[in-house]
């Protein structure tokens, strides 16, 4: 039973690092229904420049590396939302879908070309093995319980960026009617790169902590991308707190999967997202004008 | 003047949908556009929000219009309560008004005074848009054209499914609106109505202005020539 009530928590951890991944995916698809196929990508990205930034800067913490790398992260991504993406949007869907595709293939050998294929890990310093004793002997890992508040919070930001603020107004007026919104006063292509930002500064989140929570290589992204995308589907589309709650429910059903046999982990994951697919087509926690 | 649309032509691809429109509106007038379905009116108040590519002069307030973005042209003070209203069917009744302040100058328009031209309005305000009814959404899509503070306010087909009662309400607010030194493009299916409003008449065929004059001095047969009669002949 302890076995079991520690592999729920874990899962619960992991999946808030999921939910993490797919907070940005969600996002960009909520505002601009753009699905990012190199989303997963850009994490890795994330986690190969703050190993850089610990390089050149001698610093020891990757979590500082965040400083530098959130405003990095967010104005590289308004500036391929505004050069790359936004001229491809249109009724054309499948045209965005392919362009990032591209980007995916290009930021992979980028990272292949400039840090090799070998596989890397952020060293997160003493904070990776310290626990935090609970009753009846289970014990939560200090960093994934950081990784979960961390998400909440991002994940909080945002949903009081696009439920409390001017801007968030903007974002879901324009994802109800692009048209109509450029009507009355909203630069649509100037926001929509905002939208890529912070989206981007979601991902330089992720991959700092997913950096330090396990190693990775250039080739990691796509398998990351699952893991988003799967949280997105279970959630519901354009839900913030949704995802948060669809990344939950897949790294619980890994963990449950891994706890009955390690080579289920993944396939568990994978076989409640079809099942959520399957029975709620919208997700468990659609918006609610969809 | 303070809009001067000169030899206008506009076109959706291969598609020409406006011929060589020209067409004014002098500060405080209430100009109508009529002309059956297809006829190019809400063409031209597109092209004139920066919507629909052109060729040709749009001059508002000695400022050329063409080629700018809608964003653009909504902070210069012309703003479209666009046809079927097309309000942000996720937002509330408020959250709609204030879409209108986006990007606005100046301060002429309030959700205190948009409240006081719309009453009921005001106990809605929470409600997402999707619960009103035709006429109280119509309230929502011009109060928050106003919240942008224009100076030319142009209204796509304002009766469109609305009962009679409604419609005339809405243009009874209009008037007051007008009052208030706001000038009026409207576009009208409803003949009667458009004559009835404005100071002036433009009727619309297959992209080609039939007829222009002031809306006193139109007679019956002329309208109905150019709305329905064949081209040329009117
Ligand atoms: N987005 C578009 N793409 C292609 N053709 C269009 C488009 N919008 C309008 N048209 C065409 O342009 C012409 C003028 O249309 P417009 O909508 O301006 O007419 P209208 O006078 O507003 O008619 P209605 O009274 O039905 O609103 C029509 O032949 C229409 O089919
Ligand atoms: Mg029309």
């Amino acid at each position: 039973m302890k076995a079991f009530l520690d592999s729920i928590l874990s899962g619960v951890l992991l999946g808030s690092l999921y939910g993490l991944f797919a907070s940005g995916l969600s996002l960009v698809f909520g505002v601009m229904r753009l699905v990012n196929v190199a989303h997963g990508d850009f994490i890795v990205l994330a986690a190969f420049l703050a190993l850089a930034f610990l390089h050149i800067t001698g610093i020891a913490s990757p979590f500082l590396m965040l400083v530098i790398l959130i405003p990095l992260m967010f104005v590289l991504g308004y500036l391929l939302q505004r050069g790359v993406l936004n001229p491809a949007l249109g009724p054309d869907i499948l045209r965005p879908v392919l362009i990032t595709f591209g980007l995916s293939v290009i930021v992979q050998n980028g990272l292949q070309q400039a840090f090799s294929a070998d596989s890397q890990k952020l060293q997160g310093g003493r904070i990776e093995t310290a626990s935090i004793p609970l009753p009846d002997g289970l014990a939560i890992g200090t960093f994934p319980l950081l990784t979960l508040v961390v998400a909440v919070a991002l994940i909080g930001l945002l949903q009081w960026i696009l439920y409390r603020t001017k801007l968030g107004r903007a974002l879901r007026a324009t994802s109800d009617d692009l048209s109509t919104a450029g009507l009355m006063g909203v630069n649509t292509p100037h926001l929509f790169g905002i939208a890529a930002g912070l989206a981007m500064v979601t991902v330089a989140v992720a991959g700092v902590f997913t950096g330090i929570r396990a190693s990775f290589d250039a080739s990691a992204g796509p398998a990351w991308l699952i893991f988003a995308f799967e949280a997105v589907i279970i959630g519901g589309l354009g839900s913030l707190w949704g995802t948060l709650a669809g990344g939950i429910i897949l790294g619980i059903a890994q963990a449950i999967g891994a706890y009955l046999s390690p080579a289920w982990q993944m396939l568990a994951g994978h076989v409640v997202f079809l099942i959520a697919l399957m029975f709620f087509p919208r997700g468990l926690f659609p918006r609610r004008s969809e | 003047m303070l809009l001067e649309v000169s030899s206008l032509n506009a076109y959706y691809g291969d598609f020409q949908a406006l011929f060589d429109v020209s067409l004014h509106a002098g500060k405080g007038e209430a100009v109508a556009i009529i002309g059956a379905n297809g006829a190019g009116k809400s063409t031209l108040l597109n092209a004139i929000s920066g919507n629909v590519k052109t060729r040709g002069a749009i001059q508002f307030n000695g400022e050329a219009l063409a080629g700018l973005k809608p964003w653009n042209i909504v902070t210069r003070g012309v703003t479209l309560v666009p046809e079927g209203r097309r309000l942000f069917s996720s937002l509330s009744v408020e959250e709609n008004l204030l879409m209108g302040a986006y990007a606005r100058k100046g301060t002429d328009w309030t959700l205190t005074l948009v409240y006081e031209l719309f009453p009921k309005l005001k106990e809605r305000a929470r409600q997402q848009v999707t619960q009103l009814s035709g006429g109280e959404q119509q309230m929502v899509a011009i109060g928050r054209a106003l919240m942008s503070n224009p100076s030319l306010l142009m209204c796509d087909e304002l009766s469109l499914g609305l009962a009679p009662v409604i419609v005339q309400d809405i243009y009874a607010t209009l008037a007051k609106v007008r009052e208030r030194g706001v000038t009026l493009i409207v576009v009208e299916q409803n003949v009667q109505q458009a004559m009835k409003f404005a100071d002036r008449v433009y009727c619309f065929q297959e992209g080609h202005v039939t007829l222009e004059g002031e809306a006193a001095k139109l007679t019956a047969d002329q309208v109905s020539a150019a709305y329905f009669g064949k081209r040329g002949a009117a």
